[in-house]
C-alpha cells in the first residue's frame, strides 16, 4: 500500500469502503438538510412577520447576526453542553446558523416587492392573506431561495465539524484520516465529497432560484 | 335595487387629519353622479389623491361620511367594497409574475367567477383596447408602457365595476401615448356608461376629459364646475393661475359670448319713419343698411340701400320696404358656435338680440378680427380684466406695440 500515490490510495479507499463513504455522505447531507429545513420552517414565517412589522426587524435580525458571529466550533461545544454528544447537537447548530440568511433574505425579498404592485393588489380587493400568497411570496420567492441556498452551503461546512461531537458524516472520515499515519488519502475521501456536495447544492439551488425569479417589469 | 337617480358617491363634510394636526383634506362636500367624469386637480399636496383614495377605503377619513351608492362605506367590508370599484394607478401596478390574462381577470377570480366566464371577459376587454388576443398569454414585462396601462385600464373594468378610480394614470407616459389613452378612456367611459374619478395635475387633461372639474388646494375644494364654466368663471386667483393665462385667453373664443364682443348702440330706425329720414341717417352714420326696431326696441327687420333706391318713388315709410327675413344671434350664445355661421353666410354684420328679442347690438366682422388678434397677441389693454397675472402684463404690452 505504501508504494501507491495519494490518489491511488484515495481511489483504493473509495472502492473498498464505498458503502461506508456513501452512508456517511447521506448522513452528512441529511444532517445539513434537516437543520436548514427547520430553519426555513421557522425563519420564513419570522421574516414575513418582521416584513409586516418593520419595527421588529432590527431586533430580530440583530439577534440572528449575533448568532452568526459565534465561531462554529464554540457554538457546537456550547450546545453540546446542553444536548450532549450526537447528531441533535449538530442539527441544532446548523439550524441556528441557517436562521440569519433565511430570515434576512425573506425580509429583504418582502420589502423589495414593488409597493405599487402591493397598492394595486390591495386596491383591487385582495385580503391581506391573498396579497401574501398570491403576490408577495411569489415575488420574493427567488430571494428567499437565495437565502436557503446560502444557508445550505454553510450548513454542509458546519456538519463536517460535527464529527467532533460524534454526529458522524463525512467529517468522521476526515477525523479518521487525521488520526492515522499517512492518512492523506482518507482525509481526501472525506473532504472531496464534502466539497462536491457543497458545490452541487449550490448549483442546484442556484438553478431553482433562477427559475423562481419573477419576470421583471421593463419599466 | 339601486336607485338610478341617486349619486354614486357622496362626500359629506369629510376630513382627513393626521395625528399631530396635519390636515390632508378638510370639509370635503362633493356629489358624483352616475356617468360623471370627475377630474380632481390641484398641485402636489392639495389632497386630491387623498380625496380619491378614501372612496375605496385605501385611506380612512377621520371625520364625515362617504356614501357609495347611498350606503355609508364605513359600514362595508373594505375588501368587498374595493372589488366593486375599479382602481388604476400611475405606475400601472400589473402583477409581474402573472400573465395578462391572469392580471385582467384577477378581480373576477377573487369573486370566484367560473373559468369560462373569465376567459370570455378577458377576450372581450382586450379587443376593446385594440390589442391582439395572443397577448393574453404574455407577461407585463413584454409590453410597452402604454400597452401596460391599457391593460391596467381594462383590468379595472373586468368585474363590471360602475365606478373607476384613476390616480394620475397617464402621468408617466409620453405625450402621444398619453393622448391615445385619454381618448380610449373617454371613449370607454361614454360607451360603457361608467363613472370615473380621475386625479391629475395636468389641466389640459382635465379640460379634455372631465364633465366636472374639482379644483383642490391645501386640502380644500376651491371650485367645482364643468370645464366650460371653469374657464368662463374661475372662482379665485388660484384657479386662474392653475388654468394659466395663456389657456384662459385661448379659451376665450370657446367661452366668450356674443354679447361680450358686440358693438353696442347699433344704427337703427323705427318702421314709422319716412324713407327720407332713413337716407339721412344712413348718410350721417356712413352705413348702407339700417336695422328696424319698434318703439320698444324689438327687432323687426332691416332695410338696405338697394331696396331704398329702387322703391324710393313708390314708398314713403320704412315699414313699406323693410325686409323681415333676418339672421340674428342671441346675446348669450357662445361666440364659438356663432362665428362659423357669421363667416359662412358672408354677412358684414349680425344683429344681436336679448332673450325678449330686443336689439342689443351688432357683431361685425371687424369685431371678430379683434377677437382673433387678441387670441394671438394677448389681451387688449382697454378691456383688460386680467389684473391677476401682473407678471404677464409687461410682456404682452411689449409685444403689442412692437
Amino acid at each position: 500500500m505504501a508504494d501507491m500515490g495519494t490518489f491511488q490510495q484515495f481511489w483504493y479507499y473509495l472502492t473498498t469502503n464505498g458503502s461506508y463513504v456513501l452512508s456517511q455522505f447521506t448522513r452528512h447531507f441529511l444532517i445539513s438538510i434537516y437543520g436548514v429545513l427547520i430553519a426555513a420552517v421557522i425563519g420564513i414565517p419570522v421574516g414575513l412577520v418582521i416584513a409586516r412589522n418593520r419595527k421588529l426587524s432590527s431586533t430580530v435580525i440583530g439577534i440572528a447576526n449575533v448568532i452568526q458571529t459565534i465561531p462554529s466550533l464554540a457554538m457546537l461545544s456550547i450546545i453540546m453542553l446542553g444536548l450532549g454528544l450526537g447528531v441533535n447537537t449538530v442539527v441544532v447548530t446548523v439550524f441556528l446558523y441557517s436562521l440569519l440568511p433565511i430570515i434576512k433574505n425573506t425580509y429583504t425579498g418582502m420589502v423589495n416587492v414593488d409597493p405599487t404592485v402591493i397598492d394595486s393588489a390591495k386596491g383591487m380587493g385582495m385580503t391581506s392573506f391573498q396579497r401574501l400568497y398570491m403576490v408577495e411570496i411569489p415575488l420574493s420567492m427567488s430571494v428567499i431561495m437565495a437565502g436557503i441556498r446560502n444557508a445550505l452551503v454553510v450548513a454542509i461546512g458546519i456538519t463536517a465539524i460535527g464529527a467532533f461531537v460524534g454526529a458522524g458524516g463525512l467529517g468522521d472520515i476526515i477525523v479518521r484520516g487525521t488520526n492515522a499515519t499517512n492518512g492523506g488519502a482518507i482525509i481526501l475521501a472525506g473532504a472531496l465529497p464534502t466539497a462536491l456536495m457543497a458545490i452541487i447544492a449550490d448549483l442546484v439551488l442556484g438553478f431553482v432560484q433562477r427559475r423562481l425569479e419573477p419576470k421583471e417589469s421593463s419599466r | 335595487m339601486t336607485n338610478e337617480e341617486e349619486p354614486i358617491v357622496q362626500y359629506q363634510d369629510v376630513n382627513k387629519i393626521y395625528r399631530g394636526g396635519n390636515v390632508a383634506v378638510e370639509h370635503i362636500n362633493l356629489t358624483i353622479d352616475r356617468g360623471d367624469f370627475v377630474c380632481l386637480i390641484g398641485t402636489s399636496g392639495s389632497g386630491k389623491t387623498t380625496t380619491m383614495r378614501m372612496i375605496n377605503r385605501m385611506l380612512e377619513p377621520t371625520g364625515g361620511t362617504i356614501l357609495f351608492k347611498g350606503k355609508d362605506i364605513h359600514q362595508q367590508d373594505p375588501v368587498a367594497l374595493r372589488r366593486r370599484i375599479g382602481y388604476v394607478i400611475q405606475n400601472v401596478g400589473l402583477m409581474p409574475h402573472m400573465t395578462l390574462y391572469e392580471n385582467i381577470t384577477l378581480v373576477p377570480k377573487l369573486l370566484k367567477w367560473p373559468e369560462a366566464k373569465r376567459r370570455a371577459k378577458a377576450e372581450e376587454l382586450i379587443k376593446m383596447v385594440e390589442l391582439p388576443e395572443s397577448f393574453l398569454d404574455r407577461y407585463p414585462a413584454e409590453l410597452s408602457g402604454g400597452q401596460q396601462q391599457r391593460i391596467g385600464v381594462i383590468r379595472a373594468l373586468a368585474a363590471n365595476q360602475d365606478l373607476i378610480l384613476m390616480d394620475e394614470p397617464f402621468g408617466a407616459l409620453d405625450p402621444i401615448t398619453r393622448e391615445s389613452l385619454q381618448e380610449l378612456v373617454k371613449h370607454l367611459q361614454q360607451e360603457l356608461g361608467k363613472t370615473v374619478v380621475f386625479v391629475t395635475h395636468d389641466m389640459d387633461e382635465a379640460l379634455k376629459l372631465a364633465t366636472k372639474i374639482v379644483v383642490m388646494d391645501a386640502g380644500h375644494i376651491i371650485q367645482t364646475a364643468t370645464p366650460t364654466a371653469l374657464l368662463q368663471h374661475p372662482a379665485t386667483a388660484f384657479v386662474r393661475e392653475l388654468i394659466g393665462e395663456e389657456r384662459l385667453i385661448q379659451a376665450r373664443a370657446d367661452v366668450t359670448t356674443v354679447g361680450a364682443i358686440m358693438l353696442k348702440n347699433p344704427v337703427a330706425i323705427t318702421p314709422g319713419k319716412s324713407l327720407h329720414e332713413a337716407i339721412q341717417l344712413m348718410r350721417d352714420r356712413r352705413v348702407d343698411t339700417l336695422l328696424v326696431v319698434d318703439d320698444n326696441n324689438y327687432l323687426k327687420g332691416f332695410i338696405d340701400i338697394e331696396s331704398l333706391t329702387r322703391q324710393y318713388a313708390q314708398s314713403t315709410a320704412v315699414s313699406d320696404i323693410m325686409q323681415t327675413k333676418l339672421f340674428y344671434v342671441h346675446e348669450s350664445a357662445l361666440l364659438r358656435d356663432s362665428v362659423d355661421r357669421i363667416l359662412k353666410r358672408g354677412l358684414k354684420y349680425v344683429p344681436v338680440v336679448d332673450a325678449e328679442n330686443k336689439l342689443k347690438g351688432i357683431v361685425t366682422r371687424s369685431a371678430l378680427v379683434d377677437m382673433v388678434y387678441d387670441t394671438i397677441w394677448g389681451e387688449n389693454a382697454d378691456h383688460d380684466e386680467t389684473e391677476a397675472g401682473p407678471d404677464h402684463q409687461p410682456q404682452a404690452g411689449g409685444e403689442r406695440h412692437g
